[in-house]
């Protein structure tokens, strides 16, 4: 999917799916749609708007991938990681 | 004057054992300390789905009987699976006198979204910070006392593993189960326009008689279109005329959507 990028202030701001997010980079989520297949337990996992998510490592296909979200590692498919929006905070 | 097993004599009085529930995130050692209390040998392992049914088993603590009941792991009272469902169909009940939350002290964060929950249902929960060890061992410290207050319920840090703790712990349980300790659960406030939502589903429920701690309980499970719940209310009319709400508080929930959900 393509990153969709918009400006505030003159800075270049970059809202992705977290699927899109390689692996070692930090962002912030900012929207989950309740669309994605696991919606509740994307939340129930703490995945809500303004936590932080790391990108732990990839499988050897690259789904799943392991998160790092509120100290505790997380799994997630590819189809799920989609519907996550996040924008990148760690530049 | 004999005892028969299994109930409880106080002042010439007797009554059921009371019961504990041991609610939790998955691998939180839920059955370790259940295992602790009941000395069962029931196995604990790890891995996904483990415990599929409620186990129980009894104990004794100052002369009073109890029975010790081992809910399946669950991340929210919002079921993704018949395990969890289970889960929370037992917190919504009445077949418990006091809810122990087993937390996770090394990833403490995601495991108070279920304590929260929990807290919204019931005001008769003890908090339990369990791995206190593991913790300890990854530089981590938890102020027991804090969360307590925070939280409203009494907050204790075991290790089931080597029993630390575990006196401690009795001890919150039946202060909690006798009133000794008089619980404030900490009722998280959602955006006005939920709020606002709430407030109407539980003026639908207001005939059902609901206890004001359970209804807020209800009323999020309905607006989160859980119907399911009103299992435990079966016996009012009134739910008909829930029923045919639902589909609307499905709508709100999904225009407040996401990031309400949690903060």
């Amino acid at each position: 999917m393509l990153a969709i990028g918009y400006y505030i202030g003159g800075e270049a701001m970059s809202i992705l799916p977290l699927a899109s997010l390689p692996v070692g980079r930090e962002a912030t989520v900012r929207y989950v749609s309740p669309d994605a297949p696991s919606y509740r337990r994307i939340l129930d996992l703490g995945l809500v708007g303004g936590t932080k998510v790391k990108v732990i490592r990839s499988s050897p296909f690259g789904d799943p991938r392991a998160y790092l979200v509120r100290g505790a590692v997380v799994a997630l498919r590819r189809e799920d990681a989609q519907a996550i929006m996040v924008e990148v905070t760690d530049e | 004057m004999t005892e028969t097993a299994g109930t409880n004599t106080a002042g010439g009085v007797t009554c059921r054992p009371r019961i504990v529930a041991f609610a939790g995130n998955p691998n939180t050692g839920k059955s370790t300390l259940f295992n602790a209390f009941t000395g069962l040998r029931q196995h604990t392992g790890n891995w996904p789905g483990k415990t599929v049914t409620v186990t129980r088993g009894r104990f004794r603590f100052r002369g009073v009987n109890y029975i010790a009941v081992d809910l399946p792991g669950t991340y929210s009272l919002l079921p993704n699976s018949p395990e969890e469902r289970l889960a929370k169909d037992f917190i919504f009940s009445d077949l418990y006198d006091v809810v122990v939350v087993v937390t996770d002290a090394t990833c403490l964060e995601r495991n108070l979204a279920l304590a929260l929950q929990i807290l919204e249902v019931t005001d008769k929960v003890v908090v339990c910070v369990n791995l206190i060890d593991e913790a300890r061992s990854k530089g981590l410290r938890v102020n027991t006392e804090a969360l307590s207050r925070m939280l409203g319920v009494p907050t204790v840090a075991t290790s089931a593993r080597d029993g630390e703790g575990l006196p401690a712990l009795m001890d919150a349980i039946e202060s909690v189960i006798t009133g000794r300790t008089a619980t404030r659960p900490l009722k998280l406030k959602y955006t006005s326009e939920i709020e606002g939502q709430l407030r109407r589903i539980a003026g639908w429920l207001g005939p059902t008689g609901l206890v004001d701690g359970k209804l807020r309980g209800v009323s999020v499970q309905l607006l989160c279109g859980e119907c399911d719940v009103l299992d435990v209310l079966r016996s009012s009319n009134r739910i008909v005329e829930c029923l045919g709400k639902l589909d609307e508080g499905r709508r709100i929930r999904r225009e407040c959507s996401v990031n309400a959900v949690s903060r």
